[in-house]
């Protein structure tokens, strides 16, 4: 048999004045983030702020800084471009979005093959999204989250305890907004592709949580009176312990293949999702845990 | 226990057959009495994968109430006129017309209204003194049908037009109550596809005001006339210069009354691309009066409220026969002559959402999401195998029965599968691998404990099993959530995850739980391979 771990007996509830203010400026950070994307401050994808992006790969080298220069001289002034790899593509994106009488992709079009007349281009992808879509759409995911949280909630308190799912809904809400905060600070961009990424996070985190919390609740079961609660949960996170490392191993190397090969485009998105993995089964221990076992030292 | 262990592998067996069944035609092409009676739909795979256009289009209702209530205040007026109503004031507002008549008028406009406009209804009257004024709207429901009206014909226009352009498996409907869901995958020239989608094509034939021309620079346009540009093309250099034209209001004749529009090269027009128009019966006698009354006067083809053209009418002109010309190139006239034969849309349309994918992008796409799909499945295969020995191969199988299953499944409900949708599915096989890892673990405890391997087995699944159904079900409801509100690629990523937990449920706990007790019965092993 191979074993990683043998028969562990860690103190997890000890630990848990380091974690909360671990926690707390992970919560902090990803509050700031949050902030900052309801005011529109962060960098979020053309889907919810409405606007233009375009990927466009060029057949000679261009400097990005002159691609801007001509961009902003062609009367596309909000502009922001980010050269994508080493083969000549570039990302443009502007809050500018189509009216009847101009599409800004024409626009960009004739700017670029004015400015640059020496080399061709190719437009690979673009996303133009109307003003008014771009606020439904934002309204739709935040909607999204707060119904799949609520939901999980419901059905954490019927199959555990309603603390049980107050503190799942903690820790995997600590999850979310971490994962917002590491982007925010990474600056990376928030699209639709990245809210399904928190999603599954949430999804995942629960799950941890699921799976150690049915342990407690087995334990607990067995419980003599004389028994302290926090050794109780400590035992049940130990008993997880080998399933945690081993899931977490195999989840890590099914991200790391997407992060590796799977281009850019799912790069974020597997990103995302490994940092939610790390988070995650950290939060399931050191946060829905400790919370359930205070909750209980408070009350007895 | 031999027989229901008999159920098992007959299920698992009937399961897969069903999902080979559906999955068979991506793979091979069926023929004779097999494609009459076995499903021939292969997976589609969506823009995303394949490159194509995205649009979803919102038809300018209010701009369409507009024009509405535009000629029903001058058909009022008309008809006031006819009728011997004699009225104060007629004043236009944003949603309504105010008519001001003397009382004793009252009784006449009533009648007017009551026998020709029952869709209009009176929303306020006011007298003061004897002066009478009357504020009319046009009625909801007759708005609401309008409306309804408006973005079916719209979305007819649209199929009619993108069926004429050519798109394989274009996919068209609505979504919500004024806006169209345009998809037309692999599209080659998008910008084209969208000028054609996006054109009202409303050609209307026009008098042209030669009398006060002259006040066009000044910008007092006199009553009944309005100004419009006129573009002009240059066909040798292709460079446009436009002008402002003087126009009569009045419509003589539209699109409508077209049978048929086709793209023509020279002829007495020397060598130019044009688009010749044909109108019905109805058409044609217009035409020829209109023509007949004008000789010599120029008459301006307008096409979206632009002038074209404004050619001098030499002669009458009978058999319903007309030419736009205007430098077009030979794919303008072409999409020209598609929009006019498919008719106008009611009201314009504007692009509020637009994601448009090239098909390298859309390849590359592809090509990576499988290396990385592939190369990600042998590491955890290989790991499972190593850390769990013969267990591992058996969870292994079990996760192959999974992919099985899902893609089957994918087949069967004509999913498509988008990037997103690929990630759900590698989602799921993380998922089915955890649920073996709760089980094995669980079973290694047992062993710890010093249980037979028949009895650690059987309590290592049913005390695995809560925690695995919980944390599927907690999933299942944030999929759902997902599907519900979602939009395009996440629902691709949502619905994936729907199937996915449904079948891991499945061949995780069931499927392996067969082939263990199958070893345990048949070769009743001391030790377990763990």
């Amino acid at each position: 048999m191979l074993e990683l771990l043998k028969d562990t007996k860690i103190d997890f509830i000890g630990f848990r004045k380091k974690a909360f203010i671990l926690s707390a400026c992970l919560v902090v950070l990803g509050v700031i983030a949050f902030i900052m994307v309801s005011l529109g401050k962060a960098n979020l994808s053309v889907d919810f702020t409405g606007g233009t992006a375009l990927r466009i790969q060029f057949t000679n080298k261009i400097a990005i800084g002159d691609l801007r220069k001509a961009l902003v001289a062609g009367g596309i002034e909000d502009v922001q471009v980010q050269e994508l790899s080493g083969v000549g593509e570039f990302f443009i994106k502007t809050k500018v979005s189509d009216t009847a009488s101009q599409k800004v992709g024409e626009k960009v079009a004739s700017i670029l093959s004015s400015q640059f007349p020496g080399t061709k281009f190719q437009v690979l992808e673009s996303n133009m999204v109307g003003p008014g879509i771009g606020k439904e759409l934002k309204n739709y995911a935040i909607l999204a989250v707060c119904l799949a949280l609520l939901g999980i909630i419901g059905y954490i308190w019927w199959r555990f305890t309603f603390i049980s799912g107050i503190a799942a809904t903690i820790a995997t809400f600590h999850d979310v907004v971490a994962i917002l905060g590491v982007f925010y600070l990474m600056n990376k961009e928030l699209n639709l592709l990245i809210i399904t990424a928190l999603l599954t996070v949430a999804g995942y985190s629960l799950q941890d949580t699921v799976v150690v919390f049915d342990r407690i609740r087995e334990n607990a079961a067995k419980m003599k009176s004389k028994d302290d609660f926090g050794v109780v949960i400590n035992r049940s996170i130990n008993e997880v312990l080998s399933r945690t490392i081993v899931t977490g191993i195999s989840t890590l190397l099914a991200l790391g293949a997407i992060m590796v090969l799977g281009g850019d485009v799912l790069f974020d998105f597997a990103f995302a999702l490994f940092i939610g993995l790390i988070v995650g089964t950290y939060s399931s221990i050191f946060v829905a845990s400790p919370l359930v076992y205070m909750w209980r030292q408070k009350k007895l | 226990m031999l027989k229901s262990l008999k159920i098992r592998f007959v299920l698992i067996g009937l399961f897969l057959l069903i999902s080979v069944v559906f999955l068979a035609p991506n793979f091979v092409d069926l023929k004779g009495v097999w494609k009459r009676y076995l499903p021939s739909d292969k997976i589609s795979l969506g823009l995303d994968l394949r490159g194509g256009m995205h649009l979803l289009l919102a038809l300018d209702t209010d701009k369409m109430m507009g024009q509405l209530l535009d000629r029903k205040f001058d058909s009022l007026k008309q008809s006031m006129m006819l009728e011997g109503v004699r009225f104060l004031a007629l004043d236009k507002k944003a949603n309504s017309i105010l008519v001001t008549v003397r009382a004793d008028q009252k009784e006449k406009l009533n009648n007017l209204l009551a026998k020709q406009f029952p869709e209009m209804k009176v929303t306020e009257t006011k007298a003061e003194g004897d002066l009478i004024s009357v504020d009319l709207t046009i009625l909801e429901k007759g708005l609401a049908e309008i409306k309804e009206n408006a973005v079916r014909q719209a979305l007819e226009t649209i199929r009619n037009r993108i069926d004429q352009f050519g798109v394989s498996e274009p996919e068209i409907r609505q979504q919500g109550e004024n806006r169209i869901l345009v998809q037309l995958p692999g599209v080659k020239d998008p910008a084209r596809a969208l000028e054609l989608i996006g054109r009202t094509a409303q050609l209307e034939f026009k008098l042209v005001d030669e009398d006060n021309m002259a006040r066009v620079t000044s910008g007092s346009v006199p009553e009944g006339s309005e100004i419009l540009t006129m573009k002009v093309r240059n066909r040798e250099t292709g460079v446009e210069s436009t002008s402002q034209i003087l126009l009569k209001k009045q419509t003589l004749l539209t699109g409508e009354l077209l049978t048929d529009a086709r793209m023509r090269f020279g002829g007495d027009i020397g060598g130019e691309t044009y688009v010749a128009l044909e109108f019905n019966s109805e058409g044609a006698r217009i035409f020829d009066r209109v023509t007949g009354e004008n000789v010599g006067k120029r008459i301006a083809i307008v096409l979206d409220n632009t002038v074209y053209s404004a050619p001098v009418v030499r002669e009458r002109i009978s058999g319903g026969k007309a030419s736009i010309t205007g430098g077009f190139t030979v794919d303008e006239a072409k999409d020209l002559a598609i929009v006019l034969r498919a008719g106008a849309l009611p009201a314009p349309v504007n692009v509020i959402y637009q994601v448009t994918i090239g098909p390298t992008l859309g390849q590359d796409s592809i090509n990576k999401g499988i290396q990385a799909t592939v190369l990600g499945g042998l590491l955890v295969i290989i790991f499972m195998v190593v850390y769990y020995r013969m267990s591992g191969v058996i969870a292994n199988f079990a996760l192959f029965l999974n992919l099985i299953y899902l893609l089957g499944a994918f087949s069967a409900l004509r999913a498509t599968m988008t990037l997103p949708g690929i990630a759900g599915i590698a989602l799921t096989i993380g998922m089915g691998v955890d649920s073996n890892v709760l089980i094995f673990e669980r079973i290694r405890e047992e062993l710890r404990l010093g249980k037979t391997v028949r009895a650690a087995v059987d309590g290592g699944y049913a005390k695995a099993w809560v925690a695995i159904f919980d944390s599927h079900i907690t999933t299942l409801i944030t999929a759902c959530v997902l599907f519900g509100f979602g939009t395009g690629p996440i629902k691709g990523f949502a619905i994936t995850l729907i199937i996915g937990m449904i079948i891991n449920l499945f061949t995780a706990v069931f499927g392996s739980k067969a082939i263990f007790d199958w070893i345990l019965q048949k070769y009743k092993p001391r030790t377990l391979s763990i």
